[in-house]
């Protein structure tokens, strides 16, 4: 199927070589270990693959069935129909790593043009053409502030906001690194989760306060006066961002961030399981050299034609190898081209309504909630599309009785957040555009106990 | 004088003030209060219609050369054909439209995926232990050589601060043996390519903590004493990584860990035809035998209850006990899973090893062809890819750049240039096996008029492409006048 060869091109090409059969070009492999026995199946036409991973795919419950209110870190939103359509053009998905740019114009302008949403939308001078996930970007942005203080200072200070599994990411990629450790405040409320709190901690040790914008419990904070606090320390000052929150607030540019990450995800990016997703990354332009991951330039051609070149390669590994800013070889090439397209379909207009919609719907949800005998929420400033919600009951029993009626309740803080007495039966509710009104009607209605009736079945 | 053709105006240069390009549907629910100092001010993103996007980014596309155009003999990075069935099965709701944390019930059809996965790629290669969550080769083998440092860290072994590495090997080797606390030292390649045995000894000591293996290496050489390297770093107490970004030439022809590798990472979008998107995303599953498996990173697919007669295993995730930490959020880039998984489903275990054989195949016809023409630094059977080394007495000025940028008016991609850095104008060249023998043809009548052009008209090497749609570009205006936004 993927091999062309006819039996008589095959016994051409042996001949050319000047050998008699195939095997023979494996005379460098320990003849002892050669040509082992696979023991796997035997391969299967087209149609016989896709009709088994179809039956796959069919034990699994997606989304499209059901109604959700799940979120923690990865979200569902409409694709518009024009953006599948053009990430399947074969240009874009067959070829790689623009390193010949006289035939790669394709792929380098829509980094230029990705990098220049995503500065924009961030408030930032200038991104990279991307990392793998929102996670990694967070570990870059440490990678980063380690580097620029030549590894002298150690300090690494997180908000207990920032995503649990970032800050493992983070410790994966940092902790014990040259003496670096990370360090998030005891919490024990919501509500001490907040800018004020962590911008005593600063010292002059510390290298990079990172915190997150909605943080993971959706809470909204201005973050000016930290980040006058963070720099009066001489510290960086970096945040992880919902890109489709930017749509409706205040950028982290204006409020003085150094760095700019985020999961992208939600620009127009599959669900799909947790990935592949989108890290973002931007930042001043003092800090562009700084910044690991590919990088278009725009510059002209020897006829005098506008285009774009991979620049700045000079932090990276393939000439700095020992010496590079990070080992990234490559960016999320096609996710990164996902968000172009969805920030351009959508634009000024698009993204403002999108971001309306669910800062809207959440609200509308959280009243009708409060409202329900039992339940509180526990967010006491502004949020933007997730909110906690304290639950009389615990959630992973909710959560059954929510899917027997094809409805995937919110997230279970209390699988991860044990330690905090306030979130035992707390319950992370998300709401995007794709939960209309009759949405979270029919899931208050269940929350308060409607339709109990399976337990006796 | 700068020129910019309509084709090529930016999405910024496009836009029209009130021009909307999708609608959502009007809120059922009342507006709530946003509090006006979080509120932002302006929202500076284009304003373009549907139509406007798609001819922009349909104009951008025939602009590139990609697989499905043309050949694509970029060594190292195995271009070789998509097929379009794995496409279509990562985009089945059941599939692409599942939130990462929902309940594992609720998605055993993608785990049982993930988890035959493990077993198939184990079983490839010998491997007894894996994890699928690197998003990419270089995070798959920082992941490796972390678990390296974290296995000397929990015997207390403190002195092992050494990582060897082949001068022949990729660059992201010694920027991830930095990132995980280790000493780079290089070892040097022998006349026939392989490590040099003599060097390798005299570094084999107690600080000693493991080596990173490319083999086949970057020339494109099966390393004729792999197994005494091996054996030599074993017995200084160092453990073995193995880069598997060649692993294309290896399906059904060796398992690396029966050769003694003690860990492995693999490149999907490489081996296992899971499309590059233009440089990403990829997939770099980890795998690694008994010893190393506690250090894993997790999440991992396991089975949380086995079978009964009535009722199929439960599928899970599991966190190895002593692993190395997360790597993503969530358990890697799962869309790539599923096509990785539809690949070697449509192969099976002897279409796996005629792709190796094939590869191998294609790139020796290659060579033949081609090594009177080209000469070749080592001179001997190559695996999936070789490497010429353009260097003329006849026409000394020609260098391996003006090769590869003749080549783009023969409308074939250039091979990789100047990698390894060992062979100085390097041309290093991988056919992968989905090539025709009349692709091959054609190509080796391409080069080698233009190693006749290089003698008789070695201007138009040093200015081509001539028939791209651009010329060579100033990559020093854009480092100096740096412009990376609109």
């Amino acid at each position: 199927m993927f091999i062309p060869h006819s039996p008589s091109e095959r016994e051409a090409m042996l001949a050319a070589v000047g050998v008699k059969k195939i095997e023979d070009l494996f005379e460098a492999v320990p003849e002892a270990r050669r040509f082992p026995k696979l023991d796997i199946h035997s391969g299967l036409s087209e149609m016989e693959t896709s009709a088994q991973l179809k039956e796959m795919a069919g034990a699994n419950f997606s989304l499209e069935d059901a109604s959700s209110f799940l979120g923690a870190g990865a979200y569902r939103h409409y694709i518009p129909a024009a953006i599948d359509n053009l990430i399947s053009r074969g240009e874009f998905y067959t070829a790689y790593t623009p390193y010949q740019p006289e035939i790669a114009q394709g792929t380098l302008q829509a980094i230029f043009e990705y990098q220049s949403l995503i500065a924009r939308l961030t408030g930032m001078d200038v991104s990279n053409a991307s990392h793998y996930s929102g996670a990694t970007a967070c570990a870059e942005a440490g990678i980063l502030a380690y580097h620029h203080y030549r590894g002298k200072r150690k300090k690494i200070l997180v908000s207990a906001g920032l995503n649990l599994r970032y800050q493992d990411v983070m410790r994966t990629y940092l902790e014990e690194f040259d003496g670096t450790h990370i360090e998030t405040p005891a919490t024990e409320t919501l509500a001490e989760i907040n800018p004020g709190r962590l911008a005593g901690l600063v010292d002059d040790d510390t290298a990079l306060v990172m915190v997150q914008y909605p943080d993971f419990f959706g809470q909204v904070y201005d973050f000016t006066a930290l980040a006058e606090a963070v720099h009066s320390k001489g510290a960086l000052f970096c945040v992880s961002v919902n890109p489709i929150a930017l749509g409706l607030l205040k950028t982290p540019g204006e409020m003085g961030a150094d760095i700019v990450v985020g999961e992208g995800q939600p620009l127009g990016i599959p669900i799909s399981l947790g990935g592949p997703y989108l890290g973002l990354f931007a930042t001043r332009k003092e800090l562009v050299r700084k910044m690991a991951g590919r990088i278009a330039g725009e510059t002209v051609d020897s006829r005098g034609q506008r285009g774009y070149v991979l620049t700045l390669t000079a932090r990276e590994q393939h000439i700095r190898r020992d010496k590079a800013t990070s080992n990234i070889c490559t960016n999320q090439g096609l996710t990164a081209l996902t968000a172009a397209i969805y920030l351009s379909l959508l634009g000024k207009e698009g993204l403002r309504s999108v971001a309306r919609l669910c800062y809207d719907r959440a609200h509308y949800a959280a009243e009708k909630i409060a409202a329900i005998p039992g339940f509180k929420v526990l967010n006491s400033g502004s949020f933007f599309h997730e909110f906690v919600v304290s639950c009389p009951n615990p959630v992973a029993d909710l959560n059954e009785h929510l899917l027997y009626h094809n409805i995937l309740g919110g997230y279970d803080l209390s699988k991860d957040f044990a330690s905090l007495a306030s979130l035992e039966n707390a319950m992370l509710v998300a709401v995007t555009e794709m939960n209309s009104k009759e949405d979270i009607d029919e899931f208050c209605h269940m929350l308060a106990g409607g339709d109990h009736d399976h337990h006796h079945e | 004088m700068t020129t910019i053709t309509n084709e090529q105006l930016t999405i910024f240069e496009l836009s029209s003030p009130g021009r909307v390009g999708f609608r959502f549907p009007e809120s059922d629910v009342p507006a709530a209060a946003l509090d006006p100092a979080l509120e932002r001010a302006e929202l500076p993103l284009p304003e373009l219609s549907e139509l406007d996007v798609v001819r922009h980014f349909t104009h951008l596309s025939q602009l590139n050369h990609a697989i499905d155009l043309g050949f694509y003999p970029l060594g190292s990075c195995t271009m070789k054909y998509n097929p379009k069935i794995c496409e279509q099965t990562a985009r089945y709701p059941g599939f692409a439209q599942l939130h990462p944390e929902q309940p594992i019930e609720t998605i055993q059809g993608a785990l049982l995926l993930i988890y035959d996965l493990q077993e198939t790629l184990q079983q490839i290669s010998g491997f007894t232990a894996s994890s699928l969550t690197p998003a990419a080769g270089a995070q798959g083998e920082f992941c490796g050589v972390k678990m390296i440092a974290a296995y000397h860290a929990d015997r207390n072994d403190m002195r092992r601060k050494v990582m060897l590495i082949p001068d022949s090997a990729h660059g992201t080797n010694p920027a991830t043996s930095v990132m995980c606390g280790f000493t780079v030292k290089p070892v040097l390649t022998d006349a026939r390519g392989n490590i040099d045995l003599e060097t390798l000894a005299a570094l084999c000591n107690d600080e000693l903590a493991g080596i990173m293996i490319t083999n086949p290496n970057t020339l494109g050489l099966f390393d004729e004493n792999i197994e005494k390297v091996l054996e030599m770093v074993h017995q200084a107490g160092g453990l073995v990584y193995g880069d598997g970004a060649n692993m294309n030439a290896l399906l059904g022809v060796v398992k690396p860990a029966e050769l003694g590798f003690d860990v492995m990472h693999f490149n999907l979008h490489k081996t296992f035809a899971t499309p590059h998107g233009g440089g990403g995303p990829g997939s770099g599953p980890v795998l690694c035998n008994e010893t190393l498996a506690p250090f894993l990173p997790g999440p991992v697919a396991a089975i949380l209850e086995p079978a009964t007669e009535e009722l199929p295993p439960l599928y899970g995730w599991h966190t190895p006990e002593k692993t190395i930490g997360r790597v993503g959020s969530f358990a890697g880039h799962f869309g790539m899973l599923v096509r990785a998984y539809t690949y070697i489903l449509l192969q099976g275990s002897d279409g796996l090893r005629q792709v190796a054989e094939h590869a191998c195949l294609n790139a020796n016809y290659l060579m033949h062809a081609l090594k009177d023409a080209y000469p070749l630094p080592y001179d001997r059977t190559c695996m999936h890819e070789f490497v010429v080394d353009v260097k003329w007495k006849d026409a000394p000025e020609v260098r391996a750049l003006d090769v590869a940028k003749r080549l783009i008016d023969y409308k074939f991609h250039p091979p990789t240039n100047y990698f390894p850095l060992i062979v100085h104008e390097a041309l290093m060249i991988e056919p992968t096996e989905t090539e025709s023998k009349q692709t091959l043809d054609a190509f080796i009548e391409a080069m080698l008029a233009i190693a006749k052009e290089a003698r008789e008209d070695p201007e138009v090497l040093h200015t081509a492409p001539h028939n791209a749609p651009f010329g060579r570009f100033d990559e020093v205006k854009a480092a100096k006048d740096l412009k990376l936004t609109a």
